[in-house]
């Protein structure tokens, strides 16, 4: 079996059994990044010297016994809105363009404790601010399935990273959709976890109260896997969540049988592929044939979910990117007179349109006067929606839909309607609102061969469920990679 | 006749709390580093950086609120308050506007005509200091310092409830009395530990319309503020005198000229968007938290003389000084229980302490003499080890530097002479060299002793025992 065809788990137990070595890996990694980045561009920063030293390093302590996690010795990839010490960390933003942090985001400190080799910096929409990662400052990813296409966003980078086999598995961040559609457009599976439940202490925010770090893997017991070891009760972040039920791989098994699956009609109606919804369903069919009992039901409010959305998350954004200001850190304007142009011009000219469209939009909606009209009632909204999937969790063990309404769109089409764009995060979005765990798994292809995603959405801390459906469905479905699809 | 006006204030009270770290983050809050090395990604502003409340913070804030009488906000939150200003890192304060921690309490203040009244608190909040601009002009260039970003301040606003600068200064001594005896803050105005801004407007006596307000800012200490008062009614009055209006705006105060001018208007006034800081959980207070709380308030200043007069039967007057701060009653305390003799510890405190404090401009917070060396030098003169004037001597020995008094007294050679020979022997040539004293004194001018006696004191150097020298002169005299 070639290596890089490996999963994570897989790579780490061969590496174990001395079959190969982590450095092996990394090597061979770098190969494939040397061949196919001049045509996706995954990467915004690699750090190929780096990646040799830490591979040579945690396979010394691999040999020693000191690591033995599924995890050691596997080279990954972070989004780059993740802090890494030492290392570039953008956000895909000229305003970061040479910002280098100190210390490293909780996420990553933790998977480098079960012997993670980070690869490099994965390219992503600006601030994560975007569906196509065409916003990015240094240039678009291209979709590994088809490169005339988006990985999506915001974390195409990793998505496109992981299908490309230019990692074994990457973080992302997912705000309204950011992993999981990605990862439904490029055919890997992608899991944002219940808010609180992965560190966000070094992820840099984009909307802090919807933000969540999750994987972006090959399979579904590589996604259990890194969620397991990423994931940690942190005390500096004031909104991470002891839990006692973080053992996520305990959770992969082949069993569905009476679990009660709810598909909501809003989700199958106008603005849905024809494709994707054949290829959701017939999804859910295989479910019910594993003895899950599939029922039909209206979830509701749907169609407030993007309005709250863009509000609630523009807003906050408004206000996390003021320390974006050229006094500390990041670009500042070459010539200025005084601090308020200052401000000014580095500004203007370090954010892109999109992060720009996001700010003012934000700024709006939380000035004197419209505070109460747009902020306030987006927060209303988001607690009704968090009340019908309460309703919803009281009857199902689990909401199946689509991650996205269509497969990917060629690039170029999305900025130039970006109302268009946001629409296309109607599925996903209500569960960063309501906190909720969802998961994206490779359902089929498009007429296109363009890759579509099952979404699978549980209640606050029910992961285990998520990931045991999708496991179940996957093992099901069958082997879906690139690298098999082409070969058939 | 001219118009009668009256004044009408309210405050907005900032106080430092004194806790080790700052509020969202493990750096030290002490005074003094070097530039930017009591700092940390959190209170930088660095990307991917959370705020963490330190619990402490909250304690003091609402221990502050039970003292004053508030309700105390069993669900509150914080909220960004956005403005650019590069002392800022993050471009955002973390406030309270919405669900401050207090509200509606109230601190009652003796008036100047003896009569009580209540000052009302609108509410108490919590919040973040920010760093410091450092413009060095030689450069051409401005320096941020951020030791003190993330220092915790608690804002305490009362309602326009003053109608004077000596009900003002009755309120801030009140409050800032309550903030020390719970050792919440030193509240030195000097060292900007505790800051006042001045709202103040005037209107015809006998009206009920509030006049429009200024706010007055940059008050460092009780007579900057009371002449900012005297100063802005004034200015008020005149314009009104004039037919002109009041412009609602932010002023500044400069002490010096005696004068205030503009920082900013209304109309410049900033939206600063406030809405709740996604990056902090609510605010939640138990019942068992609040009532722990409740339960370590602690003596405050009308229990304290109550028991004063009770327990150690000092002077009323004496215990009204020695209860005024925190500082003094602790030293009281501290020292009666070491050497049990209240009256001659309130001796000291009322006596040289006070003087040297005034002579030499020092304020009681900063009085660090220990109890332990004061209940030494008690001792020492009550062992007649020493004489009173010698106590003295070394009293302000100690006050400036704290010395231990048993060892200066030894080092020094300070200790009362008790050997008979040597005094006797200055008392003979004292009185053989001051024949018309002598002669004064056995003519029956009671008053010649005196000086003798001071005489035989510099015969010894000062280390005899005045009783003794007295009655050896006598004695002798007699003879």
């Amino acid at each position: 079996m070639n290596l890089l065809d490996m999963t994570a788990v897989e790579l780490s137990a061969a590496i174990k059994d001395g079959k190969t070595t982590a450095v092996d890996a990394v090597r061979a990694s770098l190969e494939r990044i040397e061949e196919k980045e001049a045509f996706y561009h995954c990467y915004i920063t690699l750090d190929r010297e780096g990646a040799l030293a830490q591979a040579q390093a945690v396979q010394a302590r691999i040999e020693k016994g000191e690591l033995s996690g599924p995890l050691a010795g596997v080279p990954m990839a972070a989004k780059d809105n993740l802090c890494t010490a030492g290392m570039l960390t953008t956000c895909a933003s000229k305003i970061l363009g040479n910002f280098v942090p100190t210390y490293s985001a909780e996420a990553v400190l933790n998977l480098q404790k079960a012997g993670a080799v980070i690869l490099g910096k994965t390219n992503m929409d600006e601030f994560a601010m975007g569906s196509t990662t065409e916003t990015s400052a240094f240039g678009e990813t291209k979709n590994p399935w088809n490169p005339a296409h988006v990985p999506g966003g915001s974390s195409g980078g990793s998505a496109a990273a992981v299908a490309a086999g230019e990692c074994f598995y990457a973080l992302g961040s997912d705000t309204g959709g950011s992993i999981r559609q990605p990862a439904s457009f490029c055919g890997v599976v992608g899991m944002k976890p219940t808010y609180g439940t992965i560190s966000r202490y070094g992820l840099i925010a984009y909307g802090s109260s919807l933000d969540q770090i999750g994987p972006l893997a090959k399979n579904v017991a590589d996604c259990a896997a890194v969620l397991e070891a990423a994931a940690s009760h942190d005390e500096k972040d004031s909104t991470s969540i002891e839990r006692k039920d973080m053992d996520f791989t305990a959770a992969l098994a082949e069993d569905v049988k009476g679990m009660k699956i709810g598909i909501p009609r809003d989700y199958f109606g106008e603005g849905l592929d024809k494709e994707v919804k054949e290829a959701v369903l017939q999804a859910a069919k295989v479910l019910e044939e594993k003895g899950a009992i599939v029922e039909e039901f209206d979830l509701s409010l749907v169609d407030y979910a993007i309005p709250a959305y863009y509000t609630i998350a523009a807003a906050e954004a408004s206000s996390n990117l003021e320390r974006f200001d050229g006094i500390k850190y990041g670009y500042r304007t070459a010539d200025y007179e005084g601090l308020h142009p200052m401000y000014k011009k580095t500004r203007s000219e370090g954010f892109g349109e999109e992060v720009k469209r996001r700010i003012m939009l934000g700024s709006f909606v939380l000035s004197s006067g419209y505070y109460d009209a747009y902020y306030l009632k987006a927060l209303k909204v988001k607690a009704l929606i968090k009340k019908a999937f309460d309703d919803a969790f009281a009857e199902y063990d689990v909401i199946l839909g689509p991650a996205a309404p269509t497969t990917a769109p060629k690039l170029g089409e999305s900025l130039a309607d970006p109302l268009k764009m946001y629409l296309g995060d109607i599925y996903t979005i209500a569960v960063n609102l309501a906190g909720l765990p969802g998961i994206s798994v490779p359902c089929g292809l498009d007429s296109a061969g363009l890759p579509i995603g099952l979404q699978l959405i549980g209640d606050c801390f029910q992961e285990k469920k998520l990931l045991r459906m999708a496991y179940t469905y996957e093992k099901a479905r069958g082997v879906f990679s690139k690298a098999e699809k082409e070969a058939r | 006749m001219a118009k009668e006006y009256e004044t009408v204030i309210g405050l907005e009270v900032h106080v430092e709390l004194a806790t080790k770290t700052k509020i969202f983050c493990g750096c030290s809050t002490a005074f003094g580093g070097a530039p930017n090395t009591h700092t940390c990604p959190v209170c930088t502003g660095m990307p991917g950086s959370l705020p963490v409340l330190n619990k402490q913070v909250l304690e003091y804030a609402i221990s502050v609120g039970i003292a004053t009488n508030c309700e105390i906000t069993r669900y509150g939150k914080f909220d960004r308050k956005n403005y650019f200003y590069p002392d800022n890192p993050q471009n955002y304060q973390i406030s309270q506007l919405y669900l401050p921690i207090c509200r509606n309490g109230g601190v009652e203040i003796e008036t100047e005509a003896g009569g009580k009244k209540v000052v009302g608190i609108h509410e108490i909040h919590m919040e973040e200091d920010a760093g410091k601009l450092l413009h060095d002009e030689w450069e051409d260039c401005s320096l941020v310092d951020y030791n003190r970003s993330g220092v915790p301040l608690i804002e305490i606003v009362s309602e326009p409830d003053m109608r004077s600068a000596e009900e003002v200064i009755a309120y801030l001594e009140k409050l800032r009395l309550i903030i020390q005896y719970l050792g919440a803050s030193d509240c030195k105005l000097q060292e900007g530990s505790m800051r006042a801004d001045v709202n103040l407007s005037v209107r015809e006596a006998g009206t009920e319309a509030f006049g429009t307000r200024t706010e007055m800012k940059n008050l460092n200490s009780f007579k900057a503020i009371m002449r900012a008062i005297e100063g802005e009614r004034e200015r008020q009055i005149d314009l009104l005198e004039e037919g002109k209006a009041v412009i609602q705006e932010t002023r500044r105060w400069d002490d010096a000229k005696g004068e205030s001018y503009v920082m900013r208007s209304k109309e410049d006034a900033q939206d600063y968007r406030y809405f709740p800081d996604p990056d902090l959980v609510p605010v939640v207070i138990s019942d068992e938290m609040l009532e722990d709380l409740k339960s370590r308030q602690p003596e405050f200043r009308t229990d304290k003389m109550a028991r004063y007069k009770e327990e150690y039967g000092i002077p009323d007057y004496d215990i009204d000084i020695i209860t005024g701060t925190k500082r003094m009653a602790d030293l009281f305390e501290e020292t009666v229980a070491i050497c049990g003799q209240p009256k001659k510890v309130s001796n000291w405190l009322m006596g040289e302490t006070m003087r040297l404090m005034k002579e030499k401009e020092v304020d009681a917070e900063d009085l660090h003499f220990s109890p332990e060396n004061l209940a030494k030098l008690i001792a020492l003169v009550d062992n007649k080890a020493i004489n009173g004037s010698v106590a003295k001597e070394v009293f302000e020995v100690m006050f400036e530097q704290d010395i231990e008094p048993e060892q200066y007294v030894e080092e020094k050679g300070l200790k009362t002479v008790h050997d008979e020979g040597a005094l006797l022997k200055a008392v003979e040539e004292v009185i053989a060299g001051n024949p018309q004293s002598v002669a004064d004194y056995r003519g029956g001018k009671e008053k010649a002793l005196g000086f003798l006696v001071g005489q035989t004191m510099k015969a010894m150097k000062g280390k005899a025992d005045p009783a003794m020298v007295n009655r050896a002169l006598r004695e002798k005299l007699a003879e």
